[in-house]
């Protein structure tokens, strides 16, 4: 279930960028947890069914250990929309109406939609006025995500390396995952009538983590904004950065606890809301707040029956009692 | 040979003009058709049903927002999150009648399986006419499984409780057909099928408000709460007993000739009785939503713009009403009590469209402009809703619901 053997082999430098990428991530792991643990349960039939996944799924999970993750400094992007067009052209994604070097996209506040898995937004920066900030935008890869634990079809899936995958073969579109996403990442695609999908970024999982390679993102930027790596490592990296240059950075890695931790991390100068971050964003993943619910079920299923099946017979009883003790009157009234 | 050909035609004619015509000949059934009502029925159908047909030729883009934000229009918002609560009317009914032993409640007991059932196939329909590949509907119950997923619950509920309705409500269909067998049957899965329904409608009932509790931060914190699920049940048997209010007077008063003298003159007793029901509801409703906010401990938040539309629901939209029930059971007025029964159904859409909608993306930039749904999908919604009626009337008009057949008067 884990890539330790490719781990072992690895000596990279902590601090080195693009750290952790061998290059032979597992592709081997048939079937992941939540599918497995999905399997189990549904033999009990639809309705308990969401209970043995609570059972089994109750365990801590803390996500996979040697996920790949990326991590964006904003204090180091300069907004050459290099990432975009990197992204556009690696995923074959049609052609922007604007191009990639036209800056008057940054007039307003843009959003990954059904044609552009990640965009850049400009922000002012409140130090500095004439140096502003650029937040990259798209999914990020949460440990536990909420669009997984939302999907009634089970069209997401975590991957061990790292990525959310999102399977259009089984999506109907209900977009219950667009609602559930924190961080406002699925993008529908509405124009099309005959098959109208979810749009996000997938971390290039298929055309490029599979063969070995990092993001088109992480290797398009000229700036060293963007670092690709295994979580963890990027966690310690982050930590150091902001060490060295505490006046530079705010001391908080978004995404390393927001949502139940995120693959995809950020460090910037600036507190994230300024930067368009959504707030009350819990720290807990999503899927613990409706455990509670779904464990309820299989005690609905089995407490209710007798419950009710208790006031049936009460009520049958006194029935049969006032029946019986009405005719033994007529009989009495008879004799 | 010729004369036996005639004799099947004949036989089909009578069968067709007996039971779908209600008696009339052809010319008679079209005249009868041309009333005011019917008039705006069709001029709404006939905006809505060509602008469902835009929807499944250009996508959804062509009828709603489209928003990557706002997912859920009031397609889902009336449709599926209103619609469902007010059609737990077949369980609530059923429960009291079959397992309570309510017995007097008998006349209304049909009335509130088909309102149910229908509610139910309609939400289906809201949920088709929303979903982006609606034919598969059917994939979360063959094709893949979320079995972590709250909606993957209400979409095996829903179907599974669709199904349990239309067998509830079957005796009243073969009545109508006159299949004796087969309506003996239907009746013996009766109780079976009633605590069935217990079980589907209080796990999806529930359900619906459990689906938002896993976007704690998208919700306004006053209707976000662990205790929705309870707020959406508890609010739910309210509703229906307040939906049977309104749909059986709505049945007496304009659907004379499909009831019999025995509903009519048990009607005022039984809204009275069911109001009383109806305000105990709405009380034990009304203090849940009070320990959902001091449990959170958002007074405080009382004080904002949102707290205060929030009082004007608790207040307005579920105490109020309440309120006039209780007036009107202490007065033994039926017609009071229909008052309080129709704010509180009302009451029950304004909660279900603030959650899913008002609360939901709060804190988003122009908020109260984006959640103004476009007109063609309040159009679409209009006509899907005039389509419910008028095949709620077609079936009250013609099977035994709001009347006993006489064949079967004895036989419960």
């Amino acid at each position: 279930m884990d890539n330790k053997p490719n781990d072992a082999a690895r000596k990279d430098e902590p601090g080195e960028e693009h750290a952790g990428r061998d290059g032979s991530a597992n592709k081997k792991n048939g079937m992941n947890r939540r599918m497995f643990l999905g399997a189990v349960a549904t033999i009990g039939g639809a309705a308990v069914v969401g209970t043995g996944t609570l059972a089994r799924g109750s365990e801590d999970f803390s996500g996979y250990p040697n996920s790949y993750g990326l991590l964006t400094d904003f204090t180091a992007c300069v907004g050459c929309r290099s990432c975009e067009q990197a992204c556009n052209e690696a995923n074959n994604l049609p052609k922007p109406a604007t191009p990639f070097d036209d800056a008057s996209v940054f007039d307003r506040t843009r959003r990954p939609d059904a044609h552009a898995y990640t965009v850049v937004n400009r922000y002012e920066n409140p130090k500095d006025k004439n140096a502003p900030i650029y937040r990259k935008v798209q999914c990020n890869h949460c440990k536990e995500p909420a669009c997984a634990s939302a999907c009634p079809i089970h069209a997401y899936n975590k991957t061990p390396e790292g990525a959310v995958q999102y399977n259009a073969d089984l999506c109907f579109g209900c977009r219950y995952c667009m609602i559930a996403c924190p961080f406002y990442v699925p993008a529908y695609d509405y124009e099309s009538a005959l098959e109208p999908k979810i749009v996000k970024c997938t971390m290039c999982y298929e055309s490029r983590l599979k063969q070995g390679k990092i993001t088109a993102c992480a290797e398009a930027c000229p700036a060293g904004a963007i670092t690709f790596g295994k979580r963890d490592e990027l966690i310690k990296i982050a930590r150091r950065r902001i060490e060295k240059s505490p006046d530079k950075y705010i001391d908080h890695i978004y995404g390393e606890h927001e949502a139940g931790g995120t693959n995809w991390m950020y460090l910037s100068g600036v507190p994230f809301e300024q930067l368009g971050f959504p707030k009350n964003v819990p720290n807990k993943p999503p899927i613990e707040l409706t455990k509670g619910f779904l464990s309820s079920v299989p005690l609905v299923f089995t407490i209710w029956p007798a419950l009710f099946g208790m006031c049936y017979a009460a009520v049958r009883h006194q029935d049969e009692v006032h029946e019986e003790s009405c005719t033994a009157k007529h009989k009495e009234g008879e004799k | 040979m010729s004369n036996d050909t005639a004799a099947v035609k004949d036989n089909f004619q009578s069968w067709f003009m007996d039971k779908l015509l209600m008696g009339m000949s052809w010319p008679e059934y079209l005249r009868s058709l041309m009333t005011p009502f019917n008039i705006v029925a069709a001029i709404i159908l006939s905006i809505g049903l060509p602008l469902i047909a835009v929807r499944a030729v250009q996508g959804l883009a062509s009828v709603t927002h489209a928003s990557n934000e706002y997912p859920w229009g009031i397609l889902l918002g009336w449709g599926l999150f209103s619609g469902v609560p007010l059609s737990a009317t077949g369980f609530v009914m059923a429960t009291a009648y079959y397992i309570f032993g309510f017995k007097r409640y008998h006349s209304l007991v049909r009335l509130g399986v088909l309102t149910g059932f229908l509610g139910y196939l309609f939400a289906v329909i809201y949920l088709l006419t929303d979903l982006g590949r609606p034919w598969r509907i059917y994939y979360p119950m063959a094709v893949g499984f979320g079995t972590a997923s709250v909606l993957f619950l209400v979409a095996w509920h829903v179907s599974t409780y669709l199904t349990v309705q239309l067998l509830e409500f079957s005796p009243a269909i073969l009545e109508w057909l006159k299949s004796r067998r087969t309506r003996k049957w239907a009746m013996m899965i009766t109780i079976g099928m009633t605590i069935a329904g217990i079980i589907l409608s209080t796990l999806h009932q529930s359900a619906l408000g459990a689906m938002f509790l896993l976007a704690p931060g998208k919700m306004h914190p006053l209707w976000y709460s662990q205790y929705l699920p309870v707020f959406f049940l508890s609010s739910s048997i309210y509703a229906a007993l307040a939906m049977v209010i309104c749909v059986s007077y709505l049945g007496a008063r304009f659907l004379h000739d499909a009831t019999d003298s025995n509903f009519r003159s048990t009607l005022a007793p039984l809204t009275i009785g069911l109001g009383k029901g109806a305000a105990i509801g709405i009380y034990v409703y009304f203090a849940l939503k009070m320990i959902g906010v001091a449990h959170d401990d958002n007074w405080g938040l009382l004080a904002t713009g949102y707290g205060n539309w929030f009082l004007v629901e608790m207040l307005v939209f579920v105490l109020l009403p309440g309120l006039i029930l209780s007036l009107g059971v202490k007065m033994q007025s039926a017609g009071i009590v229909r008052i309080g029964a129709f704010s509180a159904v009302l009451g029950v859409i304004v909660n279900r469209i603030n959650v899913s909608t008002v609360a939901f993306n709060w804190n988003l930039q122009d908020h109260l402009h984006h959640i103004i749904p476009p007109w063609k999908e309040v159009a679409i919604v209009m006509a899907i809703a005039t389509l419910h009626i008028l095949i709620f009337r077609w079936i009250l008009n013609r099977m035994p619901v709001l009347r006993e057949h006489p064949d079967y008067k004895e036989s419960h």
